[in-house]
């Protein structure tokens, strides 16, 4: 038939141009090999009018940015890995353009002015990607450099970093951490010391995402001997100033295709209208977008683990032991069913976070209860999935093997999961008293 | 010449989706299926917001057939380009049973009401692969055709159309007002940036029913019966051409 004859041509035509395709075969579909059997798909309700918070444009949002992940990105994740870097000024450039580096930015400086939910539907969305070392380089782009600015920092400030980084023109790094001060960010010992009309800062940053590749470093600095918390300051930093210095890309345990530096600061020196907002305020602003950061990273971590129980379940669907798939027997299916409810459990207080946040509540408490459980169900996944993928799982040519290892930072990184937990102490007063 | 092109769109069960027969053989399952805007219809805008660009035309307007839903179709065409959206409403019974030739005379009625030079529609919808309403639609207006279009050029008041067919390339020139129905590789559909895609909530959508255009739904059709394709058997190989001939023999297909 001709359109049969046509369709097997269209696909080695799309094959080789690389053109968006649709799923290779179109007009042919497969169909069902069990009609009683319920199809797999994702438990989140497509019906904009149910949702919690999302609606019709968000779904349209996730649409358009799940073809730029399935056409830009995805086909380029294994060479990426491999190579311990990712193009960030390419890829920051394709999302730029489309918009989606700005969703909660002002539009004067090329933002779209959107709420945190359309936000947290492209961290949600970015999950599709199948590493996590991508989205968690997008997400420091978007939720961890630029906030504080995007707030507190003055016009020339904004025109100079905040519009080219959210147009994907520039890619900016996070200066917090150091090798002395992670979780205790009030003990760093960077210091930005005013000379003039110039600050000069002497010092080091750790754990930088985008490091070796950024055009600017917001970093946090201590500017004056006050108490630790008033203290520190924020400043937009060019890192191709003289005294900037690269110092090592980090090998990791995952993450593998986000460059991870250590970045060393020698007499410095920055103009002082670089300073972002007020002096002594840096600490302050930095902890304002917590609650963000910590939303970001559930929500881009959730689609992960369900694509990976889905992944299991297809694998050992096909998979057999002793004559049956190994999804047939109870151990595997009734797992993955306590893992899969924990999800929607996770899922739930997320968007019910989000709710609240976005009609101006603090919803500190919540948001590190969800980041707490969230680094903490990423792992028990990975790891009963693994177990479960056998001989195969412990390849490198299987995604679980990778996300077992990407997720293990989600414990670790953006707040540890001992942080968290003294949060939640806090605001249950249960923490000992001075 | 009024510049305005009219482009018809289809919400049809996603392409990846496994498409699933309903237990009494009525029909496919619909409930709780994502859906989407079928791909030769996104080629289709794609086309038309693309002229427009080239301010070969001057307006893009999208016509959807169907139940509330239809409207989210229309929304990803303007938030593709299209700038205003017609909905047809059309629901339950009539709209399990709409089919090539009611679309095709809401098109034409449609295309007159808006003074339309050009109709451009996918060139069949992946659900009942028909490919029949641009065909129809052209039919009652009495304009000409250039279906399975990979190709469009206008040359003044006409327009070249590449055509692709089974045995190649087919050019061939038409005048216009014309029904164009595309093909696969006429052009690479964009994704909408979400600046658009929050532009497109401001565009307006009228709404319409098949009477307002005075058009008869009738059906003439009646589905009986839905069922799967028979479950593909393994296949067999074979050493020799005659070891071939002899089992298609043995088969009774010789």
């Amino acid at each position: 038939m001709a359109l049969r004859e046509g369709t097997l041509r269209l696909n080695l035509l799309l094959n080789s141009r690389n053109v968006y395709r649709f799923n290779s075969s179109v007009g042919v579909r497969s169909l069902s090999d069990n009609v009683s059997s319920k199809p797999v798909t994702s438990s989140a309700p497509e019906i904009a009018g149910d949702h919690l918070i999302y609606t019709q444009e968000h779904f349209a949002l996730k649409k358009s940015l799940r073809k730029i992940i399935d056409q830009d990105i995805n086909p380029y994740v294994e060479q990426w890995e491999a190579e311990g870097i990712f193009p960030a000024h390419k890829i920051f450039k394709i999302l730029g353009s489309a918009g989606f580096l700005g969703v909660n930015k002002p539009v004067e400086y090329g933002g779209l002015g959107l709420d945190y939910s359309y936000s947290l539907a492209v961290a949600e969305e970015l999950g599709n990607i199948r590493c996590g070392g991508i989205p968690m380089a997008i997400g420091v782009q978007t939720d961890m450099t630029t906030p504080a600015l995007a707030r507190f920092g003055s016009a020339e400030l904004k025109q100079e970093f905040l519009l080219p980084s959210i147009m994907g023109d520039k890619v900016a790094c996070l200066g917090v951490s150091e090798v002395g001060a992670g979780s205790d960010v009030s003990s760093i010992m960077t210091k930005a010391v005013r000379k003039g009309d110039e600050y000069v800062i002497n010092g080091g940053k750790m754990w930088t995402t985008n490091g070796t590749q950024a055009d600017w470093i917001c970093l946090l600095a201590n500017t004056s001997d006050g108490p630790p918390h008033r203290n520190k300051s924020l400043f937009c930093v060019p890192m191709n100033l003289p005294g900037v210095q690269i110092a090592r890309k980090i090998e990791k345990l995952g993450m593998w295709s986000s460059d991870t530096a250590e970045v060393f600061f020698d007499d410095v020196r920055v103009p002082c209208k670089n300073i972002i907002g007020k002096e002594g305020m840096g600490f302050t602003y930095q902890m304002l977008q917590f609650q963000e950061e910590r939303l970001w990273a559930v929500a881009n971590i959730l689609t992960m683990m369900e694509n990976i129980i889905l992944e299991t379940i297809q694998y050992t669907r096909q998979r057999k032991i002793f004559k049956r798939p190994v999804l047939h027997h109870q151990a595997v299916h009734f797992r993955l069913a306590e893992l899969q409810t924990e999800v929607e459990l996770l899922r739930a207080l997320l968007h019910s976070a989000t709710a609240l946040y976005i009609k101006g509540n603090d919803v500190t408490k919540l948001a590190s209860m969800a980041k707490l459980k969230g680094g903490r169900l990423a792992r028990e996944i990975g790891d009963s999935c693994l177990q479960f993928w056998g001989g195969m799982g412990f390849t490198s040519d299987v995604l679980v093997s990778r996300f077992y290892r990407d997720s293990r930072l989600m414990s670790i990184g953006g707040g540890a999961d001992e942080v968290m937990l003294g949060i939640i102490c806090k605001y249950m007063d249960t923490l000992p008293k001075n | 010449m009024s510049g305005r092109v009219l482009v018809g769109v289809k919400r049809v069960i996603d392409y990846a989706v496994k498409i699933r027969v309903k237990p009494d053989n009525s029909s496919v399952v619909t409930d709780g299926v994502k859906h989407s805007m079928n791909p030769f219809c996104e080629i289709a805008v794609e086309e038309a917001v693309k002229m427009k660009e080239k301010k070969i035309i001057k307006e893009v307007v999208v016509v959807s057939c169907g139940p509330q839903q239809a409207q989210e179709t229309i929304r990803t065409a303007l938030a593709m380009g299209a700038d205003r959206g017609i909905h047809v409403e059309v629901t339950g019974k009539d709209y399990e049973q709409l089919g090539p030739l009611q679309v095709s005379k809401i098109m034409a009625a449609l295309a007159k009401k808006e003074d339309a030079q050009l109709i451009i529609l996918g060139k069949q919808a992946i659900d009942d692969d028909c490919n029949q309403t641009g065909q129809m639609t052209a039919a009652l207006l009495d304009w000409p055709q250039g279906t399975f279009a990979s190709e469009l050029t206008m040359e003044g008041d006409k327009i070249k159309v590449v055509r692709e067919i089974d045995g190649g390339l087919e050019t061939v020139k038409i005048n216009t007002p014309a029904v164009i129905t595309a093909d696969l590789r006429l052009n690479t559909p964009r994704y909408a940036t979400l600046p658009n895609i929050m532009k497109a909530k401001k565009k307006k959508i009228a709404n319409l029913k098949p009477a307002d255009l005075e058009v008869d739904i009738t059906s003439r059709l009646e589905v009986l019966r839905v069922d799967e394709p028979p479950q593909r058997e393994a296949g067999v190989k074979v050493e020799t051409v005659d070891d071939l001939v002899a089992r298609l023999k043995e088969a009774g297909r010789i």
